[in-house]
């Protein structure tokens, strides 16, 4: 089976549709969430800080402005992750409380282990993406 | 006619093979709210169940109560709202069109009621379907154009997502065009805006609002944005009795109410602030009740003693003889305050 990125909402699913998506925008809206576009071709789960798509957006009522933010970055970086965030103000929260996939590049070759042999027979452990051996913006091009 | 969502047609059994506008609809260019069944030519519809659905008399009857006079604007209002109604239940029939374009220019002096009017008609469309939420988002210029180069753009396409969903009023339109100078940011602001209200219909309905002619000069300019306009409301001048009706109308939102003498005295205010410089309809109407309530409140305390609910309740004709508008045409007189 490919490799499949599993982080945030959603991701142990199959890709959600657009309608799909729009239905959870229009969830987090009408929990008065503002909502962020972000992307990366780093998908590391430590990169917890993607870059963002413009400003998050306040105040919006329909999902449609949310969709068309997306859609543009699609555009813009077709073979990048790219994620909706939407973020929780109110006191006592104030945190993220939906965050999930919209966009994945259409081949990941996903995360190698490595091992390494410290003092004392020690080993240390970590994860290393394939994908950023390569420059960043040319991460995942077919 | 909530066109984001697509639903499924089911086709009973015996029904007949699907008709090429059935077919249509399954492929989701149409929302029914019941499965169709049946798309001959004698399909029935029946507008009471769609009324009912809609809820929208309710809301159009509000505004024929809760508004006077702008007989014009609520006749436009009625004809805007049958053609949405018969477009949906044209739509439930399988006869399918490109939704009409219900971009909306509201003219009028200030204080004629375009804001308060556009506020209803965004309800009016929400609960026809027209629009997704409902909501009004109240701009001007200075809302839509930035102050330097890259400014603009993402300004207004800003303003155009939290409008979506609903109705982006634009409060002195012309402003957003500067005939003086051809590099205006406002000229970067009206080009997004005609791309919106050409290819995003569905989105969001845009109402530009502001004096007539000034408006009339700005769609001379900018015919782009004159044609996009499928409906031209002027609102007119209240008249003597109208500003009366409103002044009442605001007493007993607020729980007051004019003294018979004070009715008299408004008339006679209304008369002679109409023809001074300045004067906004049913704006004036109100501010002048405030002040007027300031008056009463000063004189119930002035008075003291046992104060009654009707004294509470009621506005009386020197709360409003004392007004600035009465001194001013006085002899000599020069206007000092309110
Ligand atoms: N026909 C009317 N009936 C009752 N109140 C009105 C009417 N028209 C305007 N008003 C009141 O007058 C005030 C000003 O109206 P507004 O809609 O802001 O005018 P405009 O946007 O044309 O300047 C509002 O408080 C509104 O409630
Ligand atoms: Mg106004």
């Amino acid at each position: 089976m490919p490799f499949h990125l599993t982080q945030g909402t959603f991701s142990y699913l199959p890709d959600l549709t657009d309608d799909e998506i729009r239905s959870q925008i229009e969830y987090c809206l009408d929990n008065d969430w503002p909502i962020s576009v972000e992307y990366t071709d780093d998908p590391h789960p430590r990169n917890t800080y993607w870059e963002m798509w413009g400003l998050p957006m306040f105040d919006l009522r329909d999902p449609a402005g949310v969709m068309q933010e997306v859609q543009a970055c699609r555009a813009a970086y077709p073979q990048h992750y790219i994620k909706v965030s939407a973020y929780d103000r109110t006191k006592g929260r104030q945190t993220t409380a939906l965050s999930f996939i919209v966009q994945r590049p259409s081949r990941d070759p996903g995360f190698r282990l490595d091992r390494q042999e410290t003092s004392d027979r020690k080993v240390r452990y970590t994860i290393h993406s394939y994908a950023t051996d390569r420059p960043a913006g040319e991460r995942f091009a077919e | 006619m909530a066109r984001a969502q697509s639903g499924r047609v089911a086709h009973e059994p015996g029904s007949g093979p699907a008709s090429p506008a059935a077919i249509q609809i399954c492929e989701g260019t149409v929302r029914a709210m019941e499965p169709v069944t049946a798309l001959a030519g004698d399909t029935v519809v029946d507008v009471t169940d769609i009324l009912q659905q809609t809820q929208v008399m309710e809301v159009l009857d509000k505004l024929d109560r809760e508004l006077v006079g702008l007989r014009p604007i609520k006749t436009r209002i009625r004809e805007i709202a049958a053609l949405l109604l018969v477009e949906r239940m044209r739509s439930t029939v399988g006869l399918t069109a490109r939704p009409p374009a219900l971009h909306m220019s509201f003219t009028g002096m200030p204080g004629t009621g375009k804001t308060t009017v556009a506020m209803r008609m965004a309800t009016i469309l929400h609960r026809l379907g027209y629009v997704r939420k409902g909501h009004l988002v109240a701009v001007t210029r200075d809302d839509l154009v930035g102050q330097y180069i890259g400014h603009t753009a993402p300004k207004t396409r800003e303003v155009l997502k939290r409008a979506m969903g609903g109705v982006l009023f634009i409060d002195e339109a012309y402003y957003l065009y500067r005939q003086e100078n051809e590099r205006d940011y406002g000229q970067e602001a009206i080009e997004i805006l005609l791309q919106v209200m050409e290819n995003q219909r569905d989105d969001l309905v845009v109402i530009l609002a502001g004096y007539k002619d000034r408006m009339d000069t700005f769609f001379q300019s900018n015919p782009g944005v004159h044609s996009r306009i499928a409906h031209h409301l002027d609102f007119p001048d209240y008249t003597p009795d109208e500003l009366l009706a409103i002044a009442q109308l605001i007493l007993s939102d607020h729980m007051y109410r004019f003294s018979d003498d004070a009715v008299i005295a408004f008339r006679a205010y209304l008369e002679r602030r109409m023809a001074m410089p300045h004067f906004s309809n049913a704006r004036s109407v109100r501010n002048a009740i405030d002040r007027t309530r300031l008056r009463q409140a000063n004189r119930l305390l002035a008075r003291g003693g046992q104060i009654t609910r009707d004294e509470l309740m009621t506005l009386e004709g020197q709360d409003i003889r004392v007004s600035r508008v009465f001194r001013q045409t006085e002899p000599g007189g020069a206007a000092t305050d309110a």
